[in-house]
């Protein structure tokens, strides 16, 4: 059987890890054929951005040599995808090479696209790569005091952000002394002040005792330069002195171009994660790549990705797949520099997330280096 | 002529129904009507009340036998 997968980021790499190790004579005897075709040479663990955005990590501490991470057995190219071809089972790359398949996975994630919101791009700071983190940093590193908004895109990966981004400048402005001249304002799209209800239980009330001031209901229109406002859906408008966004996100241009969703999402089946239509047979979609109405996050892609893996393997093994995605996910929230909590739901059970403590906090920290175990598919 | 999209938000705990219909609403045309899907109780309040802030229309709202929330809007703006 020949797998190929398209896509070297998380979602990708714990799939073609764990299946590499769940079918290594497999793949010894040559009856099975695993290929990766990623965009990049490198691996980035992109939630690390939020603390380069905070200046207590460096872009390099998130990379590794993707080459690196894989399992022997796995062909990796740097040669990404520019025609998918469902109907013939292969597709071709930017250089021309045409790779046949018998599963296809499709792991090639999202990106920001704040040039959907006018005004946007030229006038915040995001932590959603290596380059903008640092100029976050510079941007709050030179920071005097005045007004601090929070503004929220849709959809956006990683949907912690919005509160973890707030806890953290909390602190680091505190750390600086400069909590009496600093006047925090978050905006969010719905109704509260984070989207899962318990969590916004928690954070309400925390964002009361700080004396950060809230809106919700408010959904980014534009931002106007000039005056330094940023405007909402709603009608609503509000000054600024350092506008922190959460863009929102797109899928990737390639899925887009070929079809195979709207704004680069692919329909995809809750519990197989198999892609939705006449194709879908042997077209595995992960992550932030599919339109499921789940957190577009790493934390949401590590738990497809296992049970992808599990699923390819007992085909190849057994001729069925045996498991079903329950919808899980696990995303820890940092509620500042030293304390944090978690969050861990499914499909059918909401989470209950705890009062943050430290030692989350420790854990998430230790998490960020066994990172790299859990791309190697053995966490 | 106006198209008609289902948005299928059932066990969405997060973003949720309501993130779900926001971002949908942004790719539909003025005149498109939307029909969301939810099994969170919340979204028969908090859906109608973006609905009106922002100025679009509620068509309808009923709940399934299988308690399943089927909300109608139209886009008008």
């Amino acid at each position: 059987m020949r797998v190929l997968v398209v896509g070297g980021g998380m979602g990708g790499t714990i799939f073609a890890n764990n299946l590499a190790r769940r079918v290594a004579s497999e793949l010894k005897s040559g009856k099975v054929r695993l290929t990766m075709l990623s965009a990049s040479d490198k691996h980035i663990y992109q939630p690390g951005w939020l603390y380069v955005a905070m200046g207590r990590m460096t872009p390099d501490e998130l990379e590794r040599e993707q080459a690196s991470l894989l399992e022997p057995g796995i062909a990796f190219h740097v040669d990404p995808v520019e025609t998918f071809h469902l109907a013939e089972n292969h597709v071709t790359t930017k250089s021309g090479k045409v790779h046949g398949y018998d599963m296809l996975v499709i792991s090639t994630g999202s990106r920001p696209t704040p040039q959907d919101v006018p005004g946007l791009t030229e006038n915040s700071v995001n932590c959603y790569s290596a380059e903008n983190a640092l100029q976050y940093f510079e941007r709050l590193n030179t920071f005097k005091g005045g007004r601090i908004v929070i503004a929220v895109g849709l959809p956006h990966k990683c949907p912690m952000i919005p509160l973890e981004v707030t806890f953290a400048m909390y602190d680091f402005v505190k750390d600086r002394g400069l909590l009496d001249k600093t006047e925090f304002y978050y905006t969010y799209p719905i109704g509260r002040v984070h989207s899962l209800e318990n969590v916004a239980k928690w954070a309400a009330p925390e964002f009361d005792r700080l004396g950060i001031r809230h809106e919700t209901l408010f959904n980014i229109k534009s931002v106007d330069g000039e005056k330094a406002v940023v405007h909402s859906e709603e009608g609503s408008e509000v000054k600024y002195d350092l506008l922190v966004a959460v863009p929102p996100h797109r899928g990737q241009e390639v899925i887009e171009k070929n079809g195979l969703g709207k704004n680069g999402w692919i329909p995809t089946d809750r519990y197989s994660l198999h892609m939705e239509g006449e194709h879908g047979k042997n077209v595995i979609v992960l992550g932030d790549t599919t339109n499921l109405p789940i957190s577009k996050a790493g934390s949401t892609t590590h738990f497809e990705a296992e049970v992808a893996a599990e699923n390819v393997a007992s085909v190849i093994k057994i001729g069925r797949s045996v498991r079903s995605y329950d919808g899980k996910v696990f995303c820890f929230i940092e509620a500042g520099k030293d304390r944090a909590t978690y969050a861990m739901f499914n499909y059918t059970t909401p989470p209950q997330p705890r009062a943050p403590n430290g030692a989350v906090h420790a854990f998430k920290m230790a998490y960020n280096k066994l990172y790299w175990a859990s791309a190697r598919g053995l966490l | 002529m106006s198209e008609r999209r289902i948005v299928d938000a059932r066990g969405s705990f997060c973003p949720g129904p309501l993130m779900e219909l926001i971002v949908a609403m942004k790719q539909m045309q003025v005149g498109d009507t939307l029909e969301l899907l939810s099994t969170d109780v919340g979204s028969a309040k908090d859906v109608p009340e973006w609905v009106r802030k922002v100025g679009h229309e509620m068509e309808g709202t009923e709940q399934d036998p299988q308690g399943t929330w089927h909300l109608h809007v139209r886009k008008k703006k």
